[in-house]
């Protein structure tokens, strides 16, 4: 295999990722917006080109032309470096998860997926627990006191639901012997998908993504009634758009890993089975796990909108008393089946 | 009164949260694709019923003479001072005039008192609520802007006989 072929694919692959994250990540906005509208009985920005379209981009013009103010009691170069964190992690967690099946395009097999780690599952874990440096350090460099609450916060809340999250992924791990992420998704062949098979890890995996990525009703480190802000008040203009798009990144990353471990990834329950050609195959399996990405995406912001905002010590409550047993018995059903069943 | 529910008193379903939290999103998403009541306001404009206290204006009499007998009352009432009224003669029945009426619409807190104390119906609050200027010059309405004819402030006369003790 030509060298120049496998960096050139590589390229082109990096490139479609990262153009589809930006554009998915300035479009979540817009939806967020017109998804609360529809909720409130509103009906969202209309104004901005066509239906609205173009709101996304009037926004990010706006925030490019706002003043970057940085508090006195600041640490500049930490409190400039925090969102940049944030957006990194965001980015390169994308670098493992598969969005379709093997290609063969060119006289080459290509895996639709940036980098086939074997490890990919610890990659994205290790990565999204960095992301709580970012926060942290937002909060402890901007020299404020919400700022700083909402820092420590985000970091007690990131920890206390790591857990339940690794072990819910253990379960997943298990089942399919494997830590490759195209591995995992070619377990779950028909509607064997992990959620069938373990509901209890899919709810507890679930829920634990949602404090992950901050999102309400985890938004604690945000909660705005309490701190002002939390860990982004000292933030303003592209820095705290970095934050923003961070945020929704992360949606992103959350809603494809719980459809590539949980959701069978770019399974189309029984395709094979419908002696399609080849290559209407691979379109329907990367269009089936787009659709399973928008549809989680949509599940997040319709819980913002329905749920409200656990209390401090509820969510502590949640995630050690409840999350933790909970992913622990998970666990041990996996075991029994993997034993007796499989 | 709904009785108050302490925590031991739910049932095994209501304390493991997920039929809740389901049927809380089965409301959300009727909503969503419900009825939107938004009004699209520069197209579509909102028309207040006669109780509305929109701009206050003085009516105007069908011949183009106000009602307003220059009295004072309104000035005098208005609690943030935003009215001036200057009186002079006039040859008319009615003998007095306003020479000078001004209100000055960024002091107007749009309370309706000149409207209750005024004896002769003169000054009565509009359905006008678009109210934008560039300057403070332009924020003090004169007699040319106050002066509205009566044929289009029936409603709210009527409605201030009705109401008005």
């Amino acid at each position: 295999m030509n060298i120049w072929l496998i960096i050139g694919i590589a390229l082109v692959k990096i490139l479609i990722v990262i153009g589809l994250m930006l554009f998915a990540v300035t479009y979540l906005v817009y939806f967020e917006r017109k998804i609360s509208a529809w909720v409130q009985n509103r009906i969202g920005p209309n104004r901005v080109g066509p239906a609205g379209l173009l709101q996304s981009f009037a926004d990010v013009l706006k925030l490019l032309l706002k003043e970057d103010i940085v508090p006195f009691n600041a640490n500049h170069k930490i409190h400039a470096l925090a969102p940049f964190i944030a957006l990194f992690i965001a980015f390169t967690t994308y670098a493992v998860i598969p969005f379709g099946p093997e290609v063969y395009l060119f006289g080459e097999n290509i895996q639709l997926v940036i980098a086939d780690v074997n490890i990919g599952v610890l990659f994205v874990l290790a990565l999204t627990s960095l992301g709580v440096y970012s926060l942290t350090l937002a909060g402890w460099s901007s020299g404020s006191k919400y700022s700083l609450l909402g820092g420590i916060r985000s970091s007690a809340q990131m920890i206390s639901y790591e857990i339940s999250m690794g072990f819910s992924v253990g379960g997943v791990i298990l089942l399919s012997e494997s830590l490759r992420p195209i591995a995992i998704v070619e377990s779950q062949v028909g509607f064997l998908w992990n959620a069938v098979i373990q509901p209890i890890g899919f709810i507890t995996f679930l829920v634990s993504a949602f404090a992950e990525t901050n999102r309400l009703p985890f938004d604690l480190p945000e909660a705005e009634p309490e701190l002002v802000g939390g860990y982004h008040t000292e933030y303003s203009s592209m820095k705290f758009a970095a934050f923003f798009l961070a945020e929704y990144a992360n949606m992103i990353i959350a809603s494809a890993m719980i459809v590539t471990l949980y959701l069978g990834g770019w399974h189309f329950p029984w395709l094979e089975t419908f002696g399609l050609p080849g290559w209407l195959t691979v379109v329907i399996s990367v269009l089936t796990f787009l659709f399973k990405v928008v549809f989680m995406l949509f599940f997040f912001m319709w819980i913002r909108w329905s749920i409200p905002r656990f209390r401090y010590d509820q969510l502590m409550n949640l995630g050690w008393k409840v999350m933790f047993p909970l992913s622990l018995l998970n666990l041990i059903w996996v075991a029994i089946v993997v034993m007796y069943i499989k | 009164m709904v009785k108050k529910r302490r925590k031991k008193d739910f049932t095994f379903w209501e304390k493991i949260y997920i039929p809740e939290i389901i049927k809380g999103l089965a409301l959300t998403f009727k909503n969503m694709i419900g009825p939107k009541y938004t009004m699209q306001y520069p197209e579509e404009k909102f028309i207040p019923p006669p109780a509305y206290r929109g701009r206050p204006v003085l009516v105007m009499e069908a011949n183009g003479e106000e009602r307003c007998v220059a009295c004072g009352l309104c000035a005098r009432v208005c609690p943030p001072l935003a009215i001036e009224v200057i009186a002079d003669e006039t040859e008319r029945e009615k003998e007095r005039y306003p020479k000078l009426f001004e209100i000055n619409m960024l002091r107007c807190i749009f309370c309706g008192f000149c409207e209750e104390v005024c004896p002769e119906e003169a000054i009565v609050m509009s359905k006008d609520y678009e109210m934008a200027f560039t300057n403070r010059g332009d924020a003090i309405y004169g007699k040319d802007k106050l002066l509205v004819p009566v044929s289009q402030l029936q409603e709210r006369i009527e409605f201030l006989r009705q109401y008005k003790g």
